[in-house]
This record gives structure tokens, C-alpha cells and sequence, in this order.
């Protein structure tokens, strides 16, 4: 099938992208692995960060200031600077597309703090507010027309190169339910396909789908990923499901209590600060939990309900009247893609937004908020760049070749006996990875983690799937996944490695401070797995 | 612990967990004992809609329901089976489509205070899972009634005041819509969001009226004289 933008992800950033690129006269195919409304957009709750002036007094300025100053150093202050002005057209046009933002008292947006925010900024919907986006945006897809392919998983970038410029002419997808591989031409891609926090298994609040294919996919594209070594702990994740307890509720005025109830940090202070400061307690021996009960039940079912239902659900208690048991885990993948000021990628043709690309506006920890507004802002982007794009490129080529080549690796994946199971060294990879490449870092555990993915790596051809069918095979799929994941764990790894300083929320014991001479700059990595710095 | 999965034919499995949600219950097998059984999955925390299907004979999100012995779980009703636990859901999802379940154009001036903002705020909160599709009865005659979530999006839309053009939005849902549902509340039964389909049909009834349209089964042949419904 042949268009003139592909979308790869249905996501927040795949759907503004879309509304953008159809809206600019380009003929638009999304595809996704699962189902649009199911994309991980749906869990965000906080809320997305305007400087509207709407409750306190905020600025585009303090805006920028803050995101600079949670970046360390190491975002690039023009792409900050749009992503900043733009938040305020950004959410007002959500707002005019039907979003059903929480309101205040005089009928303006209402507006919240999250942590790192000098002013409250954070647009939200109740704790609903990626919900209602996303579903907000596929409403509007859907009433544009725009056509949307459900459960199709992409498998590779196709790519061509000519006077030694390499760029994309279309995709290979499997189609979940078939289980035929099919091929969509088009002379510009989008990836949009989200994170790759799955890499730590359960130490996660992303959703399971998180795992990173379109990056692993872009890389062996020819497509280059930067600053894969800084991956955000979110503090607050339940204890035992890792399921996310919004900032908003620290926000609101929640604590941070020990088990012997005593306050030990500054809960509002960045991400990357607060998990360190509940991570040294949790070394101590000391549980940690979030306090909320002061709030008040009416505050709480107002403002935090899905808050209440998921520690009644997920932890068996009730914030209104108890303590909730806490711990952080992987949340939010900084690095990505790497992207222009046009959000391209170095494959001509090749655009990539979202959780997935690296617009370098978070630069060593994102600020909450932030990464709903980047999905707004950089989506537009990349979709009106993508429709022009293709507006001039017109060669289609023919590309049906490549059905046969994947869907002889698919079968020969098929019909390989498995000897090793690929779900325990996920969970072991996963657990290695919260122990040693998580909030506190030391070169020789990530020597050890990395030793060990070679491990697994060259145990990649004992495994395989036990389910032989066609019709969706999710065994399959998930395999796939993990292979993905296992190729990123290893560019994690060297990056870190490679990052011999502290920096935001890669933080390294045996090299504490920052250090600008050597590390005030964005890590490059590509196929050849070498990592250099560049401004 | 023990279940049943209808599978191609039933199946049942045998784990060792406590106080697991039935979406752990399903990972544990697949991953520990047999890749093949398939269903769907995502956020894990009930809120993107993946992983509703019947347990008991009732529907429920497997993520938010704690598993118990001898549990009979089947995918879910009116809509067709794909494999093992997983359906496809396109038919269903275009009736959103269908009943043009979106806000018609961008608003310009918007101005909307709390309380309007709280007039849908619930209808808002429907993560697309399904569970009402399949607990609808209508569907057993009617394949073609836009159903439960899709009403539900409409009343979203139609009670929002960016909505520029309501007369276009009740127009739409008046040929099998809101005049098919039976009013039998199982949709609001099952709704893991607390919303009720059925409270949002009966209130684009009352704004159909409003705009002149009548419920078709009254006065009609098969219409029973005394204006009680004929279902
Ligand atoms: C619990 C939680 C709470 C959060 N709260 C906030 C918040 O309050 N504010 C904020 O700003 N940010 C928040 N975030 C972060 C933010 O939600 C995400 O960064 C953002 O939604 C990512 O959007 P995306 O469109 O890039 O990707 P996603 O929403 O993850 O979408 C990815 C899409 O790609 C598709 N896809 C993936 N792989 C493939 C493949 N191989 N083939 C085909 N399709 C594929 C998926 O199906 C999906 O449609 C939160 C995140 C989590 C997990
Ligand atoms: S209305 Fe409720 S049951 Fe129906 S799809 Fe929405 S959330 Fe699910
Ligand atoms: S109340 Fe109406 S929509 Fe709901 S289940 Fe009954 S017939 Fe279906
Ligand atoms: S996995 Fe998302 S609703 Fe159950």
C-alpha cells in the first residue's frame, strides 16, 4: 500500500502527527501495534505544562528557566525555548478540539504544580489527563477520516541509499492477526512507537508495551540515538505493582514519610533528587510511604480519584486513612531518535516524536508535564515537516521483495525449538537493570550488567517461540520485543558506561559531580555501538 | 489455584499465587507454562481498556479483578473471537465512527465554568474496554445498534458547550440508536468507570424529544396502545 506519510504509533505524538500531516493535504496511514485508545499516552495523570498564568503568577521565561535547570546543562536551549512558547497554542488547541480540561472557579483552565515547576503549570483532567487527550485526538482522527490500521507490528524501516544518502521509501509490519508480513510505501516515516522503560520488566510504571521497537527498528535503520544512558525513576510507583502514584498528590501538599515517620526531603524538589533521597532511605532499611491523608477525602476524590482506586485496588489500602507504601522505579526514557530542529532523523525522510525521539528539550531528567506538551508540540512539527516532505520527494519504488526476506525470519523463528526461555531473561535482565543501571550507578556493576547481555545475546539463537500458529501470536510478538529490548539494554549500557560523571538521573557513585570538560554534551550512538559527545 | 480458559476448548490451569489480579494469573501461565494462550494487555492499571473480557459470566477488566479458584474466563460477547481471550474489536469501534462521536469543529471562544466542565466529566472517563458492547442484549437482535460507549461519546460531545452543532449530532443517532436500547442497565452494571450508558441514552431521548423526534415504537403497528414499551 502506498501513501505519502506513514505513522508508526498511535500514541499521543502519532495522533497529533497525523491530524497535522492530513491537515496539510498528505495522504496519512497510522498503524499500531495495538489499538490507538490503548496507547501508554492513556496513563498519564499529572497533566501537561502551559505557563497560562491561570492560578499563580508564571511566565514563559520561568518555564524555560525551570526545564533548563532540571536538564543540567545538557538541553538544547533553542529547542527548549519553542517547546516553551508553543505550550500555550498547544493547549489551547486542545481545549478547542474538545479536551475536557479540569476548570477553576472562573472558568479557566486550572492549572497544578509538579515538581520542578516554579509556578502551578500543569494543565490536567482530574488524574485522567492522558486519557482524555488521547481520546480527545482519536475523536478527532476519526472525524477527519484518517485511516487508522489496528495490530499491525513494525518490524523494520526500509531504506534506500543512492549517492551515498541513505533514506527511507517505507515499512514492514507483521499483521498481528494474520500473521502475513505487509509492506506500506511512502516517502516519509514517523516514528512515534513511545519509550523502552520496559527494559527493567516490573520495575516499571509503563505500560507492557513500552519496548522500545521503533528506536531498536531506527538504529538498525542507519538512524543514530542520543543520551540513551539517562532514563528517569519516577519516586512514587506503588510497592508491590509498580503501578505510578502521581506527583499531583505531592504536589497537592502529600509527604514523604520513613517508617519512623519523619520527612527526609523536599518532595517537591526534581525527580532525580527525590528518588535519590527515597532510594539512600530504603538503603538505610527504612520503608518508605507517601502520606496523603491530611488532604481530606472530598480533595482526594475530587482532584486524585484514580489515585485512591488504584491503592485500594493494587495495594489494598485507602490514602484517605492510610499510608501508602511506595518505591521508584524506571518511568521515563529520556534519550531516543535523534532529531533535528525539524524533528528529522539523520535517514532522509525518516521523522520520529514522542517518547521515542530525542528533541533534546529534557536533557538529563525531564520535568513533569513536559513530555505531554513535547508530544503536542514536536507532533505538529514533525507531521506538517513530514507532508512537505513527502510533497517533494516523489519516487515510490517497489518494495515487495521484502515480504519474502521477513517473512522467512519470522518462520525460521517459528520453526526454531526453544531451549531457553526469553520471558526469565527478561525478568532477569530487568531485575539487573533496577540493581545496577538505576538510580545510583557504579562502572563495575554496569561492567557486570552489560557481561551479562552479551550473555544472553549469545544465547539468542537457543531461544525461540513454543507457539507455532500464525493468528496472533503474541509469543511471537513478544519475543520480537525482547529483542529489541536486548539491543537498547546494550546501548544503555555503553552509554553509561561511557558517562564517567553525574549528571541528572544518571548518577554514578564512583564519579559524583558533574563534569562539564569532558560531559557537557549529548552521547551519539549508532549501529557500530561507538559512543561520542556532540553539542 | 485452578481456572478455566475457553480456549478453543475449555482449558485449565493450575498456579500458585495469592492475592493476584487475573491479569498476573495469565501472565504467570503464559510465561511459566503455555506461550500460546493469548489476550491482551497494557497499562496493567485499568485505565487503557485492553484486557476487559467475562469472568463468571461477567464482564470485567482481568487487571482489576483479584482471581479465584475455579474462575471460568471466556473472551467477550457480540464480538468476534480471534484467539483464545482475544477479539476483535474494529466493528465495535466504528460505531463511534458511525454515531460520529467527536466534537463536529474546533471551538473559538470557549468559555466553560466548573460546573459545566463537571456535566461530562464522567462520560469522559470511559476507557473504550468494551465491557458494555459486550453485556448489551440489543445486539442479539440488532446487530447494527450503535450500542452502549458510542451513545456514551455522544452525550459526551453533544452535552459539551464547544458543541457548535448538536441538531447534526441527535440527527445521527436516531436510526439505530437511542430508540433500539432497552434500557436494561446492563451496560452500567459492568462499567468499570462508573458510568452509565443507560442514563446517557435516556437523556439524548429527552433531547431528541426536545428537537421533535419520537420514540419510534410508539404509535407505530407494533407499538402496544397504553405507550409502554414493546421490547
Ligand atoms: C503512568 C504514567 C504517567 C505519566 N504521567 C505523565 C504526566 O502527567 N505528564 C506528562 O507530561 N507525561 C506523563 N507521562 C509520560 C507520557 O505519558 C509519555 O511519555 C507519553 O505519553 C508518550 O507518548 P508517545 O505518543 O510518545 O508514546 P505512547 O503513548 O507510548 O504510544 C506509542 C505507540 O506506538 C505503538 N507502537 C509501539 N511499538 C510499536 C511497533 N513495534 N509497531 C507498531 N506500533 C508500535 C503503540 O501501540 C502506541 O500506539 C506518564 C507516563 C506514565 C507511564
Ligand atoms: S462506557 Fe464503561 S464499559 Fe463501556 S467502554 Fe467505556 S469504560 Fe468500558
Ligand atoms: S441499557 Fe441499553 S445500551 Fe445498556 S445494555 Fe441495556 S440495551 Fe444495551
Ligand atoms: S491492562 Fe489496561 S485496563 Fe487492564
Amino acid at each position: 500500500m502506498r501513501s505519502d506519510v506513514v505513522i508508526i504509533g498511535a500514541g499521543g505524538a502519532g495522533l497529533v502527527s497525523a491530524i497535522h500531516a492530513h491537515e496539510s493535504g498528505a495522504k496519512v496511514i497510522v498503524l499500531t501495534k495495538e489499538y490507538p485508545t490503548r496507547s501508554q499516552t492513556c496513563m498519564a495523570q499529572g497533566g501537561i505544562n502551559a505557563a497560562l498564568s491561570n492560578v499563580g503568577e508564571d511566565s514563559v521565561e520561568a518555564h524555560i528557566q525551570n526545564t533548563l535547570k532540571s536538564a543540567h546543562s545538557i538541553a538544547d536551549e533553542s529547542a527548549v525555548k519553542f517547546l516553551c512558547e508553543e505550550a500555550i497554542g498547544a493547549v489551547e488547541w486542545l481545549d478547542s478540539i474538545g479536551v475536557p480540561f479540569s476548570r477553576t472557579k472562573d472558568g479557566k483552565i486550572a492549572q497544578r504544580t509538579l515538581g520542578g515547576a516554579s509556578a502551578p503549570r500543569a494543565c490536567y483532567a482530574q488524574d485522567y489527563t492522558g486519557l482524555k487527550i488521547l481520546h480527545t485526538l482519536y475523536d478527532r482522527c476519526l472525524s477527519l477520516g484518517i485511516e487508522i490500521l489496528d495490530e499491525r507490528y513494525l518490524l523494520e524501516f526500509i531504506t534506500n541509499k543512492s549517492e551515498n544518502k541513505l533514506s527511507v521509501c517505507g515499512v514492514s509490519v507483521l499483521n498481528k492477526r494474520s500473521g502475513e508480513v505487509e509492506i506500506y510505501e511512502s516517502s516519509s516515516v514517523i516514528v512515534a512507537t513511545g519509550g523502552y522503560s520496559r527494559i527493567f520488566h516490573k520495575h516499571t510504571t509503563n505500560s507492557s508495551s513500552s519496548t522500545g521497537d521503533g528506536i531498536a527498528s531506527a538504529l538498525r535503520a542507519g538512524a543514530r540515538l542520543s543520551d540513551m544512558e539517562f532514563i528517569q525513576f519516577h519516586p512514587t510507583a506503588l510497592k508491590n505493582s509498580s503501578i505510578l502514584i502521581s506527583e499531583s498528590a505531592r504536589g497537592a501538599g502529600g509527604y514523604l514519610l520513613n517508617s519512623k515517620l519523619e520527612r527526609f526531603t523536599n518532595e517537591l524538589a526534581p525527580r532525580d533528587e527525590v528518588a535519590r533521597a527515597i532510594y539512600d532511605e530504603m538503603q538505610k532499611g527504612e520503608d518508605v510511604f507517601l502520606d496523603i491523608r491530611h488532604l481530606g477525602e472530598k480533595f482526594i476524590d475530587e482532584e486524585l480519584p484514580q489515585e485512591r482506586k488504584l491503592a485500594k485496588l493494587y495495594e489494598n489500602i485507602d490514602p484517605v486513612s492510610d499510608l501508602v507504601p511506595i518505591k521508584p522505579v524506571a518511568h521515563y526514557t529520556m534519550g531516543g531518535i535523534e532529531v533535528d530542529s525539524e524533528s528529522m532523523t539523520n535517514v532522509m525522510g525518516l521523522f520520529a516524536v514522542g517518547e521515542c525521539a530525542n528533541h533534546k528539550v529534557h536533557g538529563a531528567n525531564r520535568l513533569g508535564g513536559n513530555s505531554l506538551l513535547e508530544l503536542i508540540v514536536f507532533g505538529k512539527q514533525a507531521g506538517n515537516n513530514a507532508a512537505s516532505y513527502a510533497n517533494n520527494v516523489k519516487a515510490y519504488e517497489n518494495l515487495s521483495l521484502h515480504v519474502e526476506a521477513q517473512s522467512e525470519i519470522l518462520q525460521n523463528i517459528r520453526n526454531a525449538t526453544c531451549r531457553v526461555s526469553f520471558y526469565e531473561k527478561h525478568k532477569l535482565i530487568g531485575d539487573i537493570f533496577y540493581k545496577n543501571v538505576g538510580i545510583k550507578r557504579d562502572k563495575k556493576e554496569l561492567i557486570f550488567a552489560l557481561d551479562e547481555v552479551y550473555k544472553i545475546k549469545d544465547e539468542l539463537p537457543l531461544m525461540g517461540v513454543d507457539d507455532k500458529s500464525k493468528i496472533y501470536n503474541s509469543n511471537l510478538i513478544e519475543f520480537l520485543e525482547f529483542k529489541n529490548m536486548l539491543q537498547l539494554c546494550e546501548m544503555v549500557l555503553i552509554c553509561a558506561i561511557a558517562r564517567d560523571e553525574s549528571r541528572g538521573a544518571h548518577f554514578r557513585v564512583d564519579a559524583p559531580n558533574e563534569n562539564d570538560v569532558m560531559f557537557k554534551a549529548h552521547s551519539i550512538v549508532d549501529d557500530n555501538t561507538r559512543v561520542s559527545y556532540e553539542n | 489455584m485452578k481456572i478455566n480458559i475457553q480456549r478453543e476448548k475449555l482449558t485449565e490451569y493450575e498456579f500458585d499465587l495469592e492475592d493476584a489480579t487475573l491479569l498476573e494469573a495469565l501472565n504467570e501461565i503464559k510465561t511459566k507454562q503455555d506461550p500460546s494462550l493469548v489476550y491482551a494487555s497494557g497499562c496493567r492499571s485499568s485505565v487503557c481498556g485492553s484486557c476487559a473480557m467475562r469472568v463468571n459470566g461477567k464482564e470485567i477488566l482481568a487487571c482489576a479483578y483479584k482471581v479465584q479458584d475455579g474462575d471460568l474466563v471466556e473472551p467477550l460477547n457480540n464480538v468476534p473471537v480471534i484467539r483464545d481471550l482475544v477479539v476483535n474489536m474494529n466493528k465495535a469501534y466504528k460505531f463511534n465512527f458511525k454515531a460520529k462521536a467527536w466534537q463536529s469543529s474546533p471551538a473559538k471562544k470557549i468559555s466553560i465554568t466548573q460546573e459545566e466542565e463537571k456535566i461530562n466529566e464522567v462520560q469522559s472517563d470511559c476507557i473504550l474496554c468494551g465491557s458494555c458492547y459486550s453485556a448489551c442484549p440489543v445486539y442479539a437482535v440488532n446487530s447494527e445498534f450503535l450500542g452502549p460507549f458510542s451513545l456514551t461519546r455522544v452525550w459526551r460531545y453533544v452535552s459539551d458547550k464547544r458543541e457548535e452543532n448538536t441538531k447534526d449530532k441527535i440527527d445521527t443517532i436516531q436510526t439505530n440508536g437511542v430508540w433500539d436500547c432497552t434500557l436494561c442497565n446492563e451496560c452500567t452494571i459492568v462499567c468499570p468507570q462508573d458510568i452509565s450508558s443507560k442514563a446517557d441514552i435516556e437523556k439524548l431521548r429527552a433531547k431528541s424529544a426536545m428537537a421533535g423526534y419520537m420514540d419510534p415504537s410508539f404509535g407505530s403497528f407494533g407499538g402496544s396502545f397504553d405507550g409502554s414499551p414493546t421490547f
